[in-house]
């Protein structure tokens, strides 16, 4: 190519600055923000940081709760790897963790009837069929996106929307229709199962080893097949032209379904373990926006697995850390989301700058 | 006083344009390393090099769109202060692009209005048009100025570029590669103008890889190699001689080689390699895109032969070059490759089959940006394993790279590389054996070494049995390779005819659709 888009190089020198000073610029004026709207709301910066820190690791029950976000967490960013990867922004995430929780609980339901009193199976054994079926649900729910983005030509995003909206409705009028409690139904959930069926916990607390466990795994997967495989570097061409991957032999669409089947595969284990760890139950906002906040986090690391681990553990301790704050300050708890929304968005801000002005 | 007294220069006022001790560094490369320049004003100056050897960097710096780390440019004596486009067109300098800059869904005349700096508050079309229509029978173009820019053809839109700049009061123009994809009346044009625009007293800059051009053309030349000027010649002489300006020097052209690449250069020829097996069979094959349809009756490509398709572009071309490698299905017909009907068979069948596909917009679907070379080697690798060996795969790299002559490193990202070392990369990346190559443009814009050795390796593909289908702009390139040549004009598609009955001239008159 012979001609550049002027205004690449029209900038004066002054602006022409290494990629790694945008980077961190942005980095650097988002933590400035922060600490701004900390001020304006009436607290000192570093004693809100302070407090939600410690407020994440004050007592084991706290560290359990992290640990617990984190897992979730990690299965959702692993498999949004994938998508993102793929060139596709799969909001349909939240819908696949949902959808894989129905699929959970409807498995335990059907092998521990509400009159039973004991599971039909072995209960690890009904746990794992459950686990199983949420990830199952997961890809039908990511598959469901896949085709009507790569088949129906609709926006991936448009298209995880819309399945988001069918799978909190579906959810929703199973909790008030045929999986209702006996007596009320309520936004507080289906019946909670029988101990029998929840994961072992870490002693006392909400982590689960099974979660955290499956969490890693994933993790561990994608950084292998992303960095060392033929499908990562497939999908990876893929993401980055499609055309051009098409023309060198890379078979387009079978990629980009696989990623949506990875993805919808990990986020529906995600909804399993939300539910057979985490609620015991189904209730409404099954994925407690997980799944969004997976988006942010792979968002953040500029799609590169390795760096998935630190950045969810830090969102993780935010969102649970967060939750001290009206206790602690009287400040709202909402302010781990903008503190993580901000962040994200000078990110993405500072890579934008840098692709565009940075000097080579 | 500075820009006002400037803004007038480019009416009637005669401009010499002086670059001084110019450098320009992208990351660890010099692409202009002390690089002076002088333009008398009346004159063509041509800028000859080659590929990456930094005449783009130069002329983007004259015309503001890149800054130069340092140096000195002079106007008239006077030292410009040029830091975007908009500083050198109040300076008078305007630049025409090679590929024009992506265009808006304009028509011509609102093209023509905007952009400029004179414009008033309120726009008047009709005095606009009126203006337009001055311009263009003073050069004896022939634009509508009520079609869509996006409708015109490459050369109509330069000389809608032209028409535009000299609307804003430039007195020095430059021209990167201004030939490549236009007709041959179209370019004789071109040069009239630019002539005429030289004798007002207009100081040209004329890059180009085409030495016949630059002769034709220019009084002086400057060539450029590595980042630095290798050498400069005057060719005035050489009108003043011979009355009839377009007659060849091969002396004169051996010595601008000589100065671009350090030595003489042998050209390919081509041994008749074609052989009896056909290979690519097409019967009835009907095309359509939402802008035409074309028809191709009959045509059958022989093992080792070399068909080329002449027209301008958007004649159809890309529509049957991409069809005969699978990857836009036909509305009617048939396609055999082998034997073998792979007539609306997914593209990995023809994959398979040994078809492979070379388009001429490298960067945007014949190479991938943002993978480097080691990458687009695993790639073309893919699918015999799960893992990669990133050994094996970096060795495999370095041996395309060392066999093509890439400048380049196995982890080099492939939008770094320069025009010629991407379309090595792309032949790198052709597997072997193959039985049909379809190719779109493959030497444009790169420099005559390039060309030459592309077609070198082309034509050893031949040898090796491969059929090679492909599109040029470049009539000579046709002539001179092609066994057999197609015609593309207006929707209409001429028989295959064998080259020995064919030279530029005939092919030219069947371009404008006499056949
Ligand atoms: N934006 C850029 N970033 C990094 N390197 C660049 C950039 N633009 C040019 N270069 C490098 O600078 C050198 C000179 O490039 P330039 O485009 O001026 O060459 P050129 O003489 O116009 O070549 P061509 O005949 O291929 O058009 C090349 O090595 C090229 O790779
Ligand atoms: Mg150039």
């Amino acid at each position: 190519m012979n001609s550049t888009i002027p205004s690449q190089t029209t900038l004066p020198w002054l602006w022409r600055l290494p990629a790694l000073v945008y980077r961190s610029g942005a980095l650097i004026i988002s933590l400035l923000l922060i600490g701004l709207i900390v001020l304006l709301s009436g607290a000192s910066p570093i004693e809100v940081i302070g407090r939600m820190l410690v407020g994440a690791v004050s007592t084991p029950d706290q560290i359990g709760r992290v640990v617990a976000t984190l897992s979730t967490l990690l299965l959702c960013a692993a498999g949004l790897v994938y998508t993102f990867n793929a060139g596709l922004y799969n909001l349909g995430v939240e819908g696949q963790v949902t959808f894989g929780a129905i699929a959970t609980t409807f498995v335990l339901r059907l092998l521990y009837p509400e009159e039973a009193t004991a599971s039909l199976l072995p209960p690890p054994l009904t746990i794992a069929l459950g686990i199983l079926a949420g990830a199952l649900g997961g890809v039908l729910w990511g598959l469901l996106a896949g085709a009507l983005h790569v088949y129906g030509r609709i926006s991936e995003i448009f298209a995880g929307l819309g399945l988001n909206f069918a799978a909190t409705g579906v959810a929703i009028y199973l909790i008030f229709g045929p999986w209702k409690r006996p007596g009320v139904a309520s936004l507080s959930g289906t019946q909670p199962f029988d101990e029998s069926l929840w994961l072992g916990t870490f002693g006392q607390t909400e982590a689960t080893p099974v979660g955290l466990g499956l969490g890693l795994l994933a993790l561990l997967i994608t950084i292998v097949v992303m960095r060392n495989t033929y499908f990562g570097l497939r999908l990876r061409a893929v993401g980055k032209n499609q055309y051009a991957a098409h023309v060198l032999g890379v078979p387009a669409r079978q990629q980009l379904l696989s990623a949506f089947f990875i993805c919808g595969l990990f986020a529906g284990l995600a909804g399993a373990i939300q539910v057979v760890g985490v609620f015991h139950r189904l209730i409404p906002n099954i994925s407690s926006n997980l799944g969004f906040l997976g988006l942010l986090v792979v968002m953040l690391v500029n799609f590169d697995p390795l760096w998935v681990l630190p950045v969810a553990l830090f969102f993780s301790a935010l969102n649970i850390g967060s939750l001290q704050l009206p206790l602690s300050l009287g400040l709202e708890s909402s302010l781990a989301g903008v503190i993580q929304g901000l962040l994200v968005l000078f990110a993405l801000l500072g890579r934008g700058l840098a692709q565009r002005y940075a000097a080579s | 006083m500075g820009l006002f007294a400037c803004a007038t220069a480019g009416f009637g006022l005669r401009v010499k344009v002086e670059l001084q001790h110019i450098h320009k560094r992208f990351g660890p490369v010099h692409a202009n390393d002390d690089v002076s320049l002088t333009v008398e004003a009346g004159t063509i100056h041509g800028l000859l090099g080659e590929n990456g050897a930094g005449k783009s960097t130069l002329v983007k710096i004259l015309s503001g769109f890149i800054t130069r780390d340092s140096g000195v440019i002079l106007l008239d004596g006077r030292p410009a202060h040029i830091r975007s486009p908009a500083d050198a067109l109040r300076y008078g300098i305007g630049m025409l692009h090679q590929d024009p800059l992506d265009f808006p869904p304009l028509t011509v005349v609102e093209n023509f209005m905007a952009g400029s700096p004179s414009t008033p508050p309120i726009l008047n079309p009709r005095a606009a048009e009126r203006e337009f229509r001055r311009w263009c029978a003073r050069f004896n173009f022939d634009i509508d100025p009520h079609a869509q820019v996006g409708d015109l053809t490459v050369g109509e839109r330069q000389q809608l570029e032209i028409v535009r700049l000299l609307a804003n009061g430039v007195g020095t123009l430059i021209l990167d590669e201004p030939t490549t994809g236009i007709s041959a009346s179209q370019k004789t044009l071109l040069f009239q103008t630019l002539r005429r625009l030289a004798d007002e007293g207009k100081s040209i800059i004329f890059v180009s890889h085409k030495l016949e051009d630059v002769e034709a053309l220019c009084d002086r030349v400057t060539v450029m190699r590595r980042g630095q000027v290798a050498g400069e010649l005057d060719l005035r002489p050489l009108h003043a001689g011979a009355q009839q300006a377009s007659s060849h020097h091969p002396e004169i052209a051996a010595r601008i080689v000589e100065l671009m690449f350090g030595r003489a250069l042998a050209m390919p020829t081509k041994p008749p390699t074609r052989r009896d097996e056909v290979v690519l069979s097409i019967e009835g094959l009907v095309l359509r895109s939402d802008r035409l349809e074309i028809r191709v009756d009959q045509l059958s490509l022989h093992r080792g032969e070399v068909v080329g398709i002449a027209g301008l572009e958007g004649s159809g071309q890309q529509l049957f070059l991409t069809a005969c490698a699978g990857l836009e299905p036909p509305a009617a017909g048939s396609i055999h490759i082998a034997g073998h009907n792979l007539t609306h068979r997914p593209y990995a069948d023809f994959l398979r089959a040994g078809v492979c596909y070379v388009p001429a917009d490298r960067l945007r679907e014949g190479l991938i940006a943002g993978l480097t070379i080691q990458e687009h080697v695993a790639l073309r690798a893919s699918g015999r394993h799960f893992f990669i060996d990133r050994a094996e795969v970096r060795a495999e790299a370095e041996r395309a790279i060392a066999a093509f002559n890439i400048r380049g490193r196995p982890d080099t990202y492939v939008e770094r590389l320069s025009g010629g070392n991407q379309q090595r990369t792309q032949l790198a990346l052709l597997p072997a054996p193959l039985s049909v190559l379809v190719m779109e443009h493959p030497t444009r814009g790169l420099d005559i070494e390039s060309t030459l050795w592309v077609w070198q390796q082309l034509i050893a593909r031949c040898q090796q049995g491969t059929a090679i289908l492909f599109a040029s702009s470049d009539l000579d390139e046709i002539v001179q390779y092609s066994d057999r040549v197609i015609v593309f004009s207006g929707g209409r598609v001429s028989p295959a005819i064998p080259v020995a009955e064919l030279d530029v001239e005939l092919l030219g008159q069947m371009i404008g659709g006499r056949f």
